[in-house]
């Protein structure tokens, strides 16, 4: 399969086949390059080689949780910059604070209609760009002056 | 007067050796007194009447002639007499012949005849010779009282001398011739003695008249002199005496003048031009006073008595009080006049005043003494506690009321109640005993007694004080006595008490250990609780994430085979779809509404305080549920202008919203439904709204549909869907943002509710 270089890559991490297909299907339906995790660990080594524009990550994963993957990534120079969602079944509070302290940019709960999955990745990698954008020129800023 | 001045003290006579001698010693004294005195004396002396005789004869004339005229020339010449006499016994003597003789004379009323002169009698015994007018038997008193003169002749035998007196001439003859003035009835004032044992001449007769006369002058005279010197003597001693007397006295005339005063009278009448203005005003004053009261209408009135006379000290000024005497005295020269002693009796005055004053003050303090008695009786009668006052033999002198219902016997009594008070006394008077005999001031017992009233032992506390007179002596016992059974019905009712208290405390303890043990368990029981709480909610969580797994997977494909990811489908499969969508989004709910409950229920539900617009708010709630709108349904809002950014939990006041308005959609089937929102100024609130025009709630009912999992209609076949948690989970969440969730509706014609926040969020 050949993919534009266009499509931006998304890294989907989730122990639940079901739910990891149902996404990978509407997501490349959607117009993206998707590359499935099944645990934490595993999803270190996806980001390492095919380096996501974005991952999705669950929280509740065998061998290594989502919490603990997101901090390997988040200090991990090379995967530190990729924005992570959190997705999860999880509702109760503290969760999505934990997400966020763990390194996830963005935090979504289960369950979540394949549709508004792409509307919150598509939301998440603008900022990210825009950001990206604004850290880039005042990188060159600072070397002007 | 004469009389009295020339009496001699009869002492005066008794003691003098030789009444002659004294006569001399009495002249002699009187010359010297006369020459202390300063006042010449020019009298002839005695001794010279020999020296001086005799005379130079007138031979030219009749002998006889010129001797009588010799001897009254020579009277004339003298005055003493002495003198007198010397010269007359011896003219005698040489013209008549009779060469021995004595004159005797008595001087003033005395009772003795003294010598006054001789003649030719050899010795001193002459001199000394006497008679005293006393001795009756001596023929010479007789004569001399008698004046009869009489012959006396020699003595030759003893009883010759017997008859005769003793004279200076012994035995020889002589005659005793009384001098007294012829013709007077006044007695003899002398006797003539001649010795010479033959008749006296006819020349005697004459002799003895000039004699006579002459003497009656000399001792007249002399008796005059002699009663002026004692006269003047006595007016000195009598003065002397009369300013000795403290008392004034004085003699004033008929016209009230002053005649005598002593210095006493002198110094309160009498002032002098030195004296100063204010002394001769009182004394001015005085004589005032005392002539008004010595006028004799006064006298005559009051009679000689006391009377009270008020005089000025001019020394000092003060008041003097005297109390004046007065008697008028008649005095043939010199008229009458007052005799007046004035005593003073300021002092009495003042001591009969203070002694008045004492006895006014001795009767003020009777009164007051009485009226304390009476008040010391009111206030120990009014004492609850029995007195008891005992004199020092142990008798009872005074008791107040409460003493006497313990120690009298009343009237009518019982032989029981007669019993008890003679026991109640017997304690009381030992008692009493004991005090008396011993030494202490106070004494404090304890006395069983009886109260006759009831016959109930009755323990009284016995205070006993001695009362001492002021010389230390014991003059009474004063007892007071003190009921003690209240005091020990106290103390019995204190321990009791005390026994209670102490039942209470450990009562107390008890439960106090009981309920300790209970919080502990309790406290056990709330961490278990608390565990089971939390199991609970890891429980629901868990199984939250397990229902939503699943669920994830159903929603999305459904989501997916509907969007036609998978290529086109029939429209009946579409429709069966959209039937397993709903219920999929159904069953969705009720694992959120559970998930939040037990998040609220266990405290963990987090609020997120930010400032919002409520219009964006409604505005995002609209849109939400628009496609659940009917078309029938006009759905409208109503947002004040004003609205103020609020502080609170935006997610959770949206969640409010929706459900309150999903709710208004799912019951109104037609009509409207208006989202209002305005602010409350006066509360500083903001007051949210959702009113429709759907089935309404029974007034009964309102407050029920708040409650968990109810819905008012809980049959199997309901119309309406939902777990019955949204409205319970409103109000809850409402609660959290201190505001709250009301409802108004009527059956039939539809609800508002509203949502009440503060403008401010959590306070």
């Amino acid at each position: 399969m050949t993919t534009k270089p266009e499509r931006p890559r998304v890294l989907l991490v989730d122990d639940y086949p079901d739910a990891r297909e149902m996404y990978t299907e509407y997501l490349e339906f959607s117009g993206f390059d998707v590359v499935e995790a099944a645990n934490g660990m595993e999803a270190l080594t996806r980001a390492a080689e095919s380096e996501p524009d974005i991952i999705l990550m669950d929280l509740s994963l065998p061998v290594m949780d989502g919490w603990e993957a997101t901090r390997r990534l988040k200090s991990d120079r090379r995967t530190a910059s990729i924005p992570v969602v959190a997705l999860t079944g999880h509702a109760l509070a503290g969760i999505s604070e934990g997400a966020k302290k763990a390194g996830c940019d963005a935090f979504v709960t289960k369950p979540c209609l394949p549709e508004d999955l792409v509307k919150e990745i598509r939301r998440v990698l603008e900022s990210h760009a825009r950001a990206k954008k604004v850290r880039r020129s005042g990188k060159h800023a600072k070397s002007v002056n | 007067m004469r009389k009295s001045l020339l009496k001699t003290p009869p002492s005066e006579l008794s003691s003098r050796p030789a009444p002659h001698a004294a006569l001399v010693a009495l002249g002699g004294r009187r010359k010297a007194r006369r020459n202390g005195a300063g006042a010449p004396y020019t009298g002839v002396p005695r001794l010279r009447v020999a020296v001086e005789s005799p005379e130079p004869d007138a031979t030219d004339e009749d002998p006889q002639i010129t001797a009588r005229v010799r001897l009254l020339e020579a009277f004339v010449s003298r005055t003493e007499l002495a003198d007198c006499t010397q010269f007359a016994l011896q003219w005698l003597a040489e013209t008549i012949g009779l060469t021995k003789s004595i004159c005797l004379v008595r001087p003033g009323s005395e009772l003795v005849l003294f010598v006054a002169g001789t003649y030719g009698m050899p010795g001193s015994a002459a001199a000394s010779y006497s008679v005293s007018l006393e001795d009756w038997a001596n023929p010479l008193v007789s004569t001399f009282t008698n004046r009869k003169q009489i012959f006396f002749p020699a003595a030759h035998s003893a009883a010759d001398r017997k008859r005769r007196p003793s004279t200076p001439f012994e035995d020889a003859a002589f005659h005793a011739v009384p001098l007294g003035v012829p013709g007077s009835s006044d007695e003899a004032f002398g006797l003539l003695l001649i010795g010479e044992s033959g008749p006296l001449p006819h020349a005697f007769q004459w002799f003895v008249s000039s004699l006579t006369q002459k003497l009656d002058q000399v001792l007249r005279q002399q008796a005059l002199t002699e009663g002026d010197r004692r006269q003047s003597r006595e007016r000195s001693l009598l003065t002397s005496i009369i300013n000795a007397v403290s008392d004034p006295i004085l003699l004033t005339d008929t016209d009230g003048r002053l005649v005598i005063a002593n210095s006493r009278a002198l110094t309160l009448f009498t002032a002098s031009e030195e004296e100063s203005e204010g002394r001769r005003g009182a004394v001015r004053m005085n004589n005032m006073l005392l002539s008004s009261a010595l006028s004799s209408k006064a006298i005559e009135e009051t009679g000689a008595t006391r009377r009270e006379l008020l005089l000025v000290n001019p020394v000092d000024g003060s008041d003097l009080v005297f109390e004046l005497l007065s008697a008028v005295t008649e005095d043939p020269r010199q008229g009458s006049g007052v005799v007046s002693i004035l005593r003073n009796v300021t002092d009495l005055r003042r001591a009969s005043e203070e002694i008045e004053e004492n006895y006014r003050k001795m009767r003020v303090a009777e009164v007051q003494s009485r009226a304390e008695r009476d008040r010391l009786n009111l206030i120990i009668d009014s004492v609850a506690d029995p007195i008891v006052v005992t004199d020092a033999g142990g008798a009872t002198s005074l008791m107040n009321e409460p003493a006497e219902r313990l120690f009298t016997i009343p009237q009518r009594a019982s032989e029981i109640e007669r019993r008890w008070v003679q026991a109640n006394d017997a304690h009381f008077s030992s008692f009493i005993a004991g005090m008396l005999v011993s030494a202490d001031q106070r004494r404090v017992g304890e006395i069983g007694l009886v109260d006759p009233a009831t016959g109930e032992s009755m323990p009284v506390e016995a205070i006993a004080g001695k009362i001492l007179s002021d010389h230390g002596e014991l003059t009474a016992v004063v007892t007071i006595l003190h009921d003690r059974r209240e005091a020990l019905e106290k103390a019995k009712l204190y321990e009791q008490l005390k026994q209670a208290s102490d039942e209470l405390e450990r009562k107390i303890q008890a439960a106090t250990a009981d309920i300790a043990q209970q919080n502990e368990l309790l406290r056990r029981q709330a961490i278990e609780l608390e565990q089971a709480s939390a199991l609970k909610s890891q429980f629901l969580a868990n199984m939250s994430h397990e229902f939503r797994t699943p669920l994830n997977a159903i929603l999305g494909y459904t989501s997916m085979v509907l969007q036609g990811v998978g290529g086109p489908i029939a429209p009946p499969v579409r429709r069966q779809l959209g039937r397993i969508e709903s219920n999929g989004r159904h069953l969705l709910t009720i694992i959120n509404e559970i998930l939040d409950i037990s998040r609220i229920e266990a405290g963990r539900m987090p609020l997120q305080i930010s400032r919002f617009k409520i219009p964006d708010l409604v505005s995002e709630v609209k849109a939400e549920l628009e496609p659940m709108i009917r078309t029938k349904l006009n759905v409208s809002t109503q947002l004040d202008k004003d609205l103020p950014l609020i502080a609170s939990d935006r997610q959770k006041v949206k969640q409010i919203l929706l459900n309150l308005f999903s709710n208004a959609l799912k019951f109104t089937h037609h009509g409207r439904i208006i989202i209002a929102a305005r602010r409350n100024v006066a509360d500083r609130t903001v007051l949210l709204s959702v009113s429709d025009t759907g089935i309404g709630i029974a007034r009964p009912d309102q407050e029920k549909i708040f409650e968990d999992f109810r819905q008012l209609d809980n049959s199997s076949t309901r119309p309406y869907g939902g777990t019955g948690l949204g409205l319970s989970i409103c109000r809850r969440l409402s609660q959290m943002l201190n505001g709250k969730l009301t409802v108004e509706s009527q059956l039939g014609k539809g609800s508002t509710f509203t949502l009440t926040l503060p403008i401010k969020g959590r306070r």
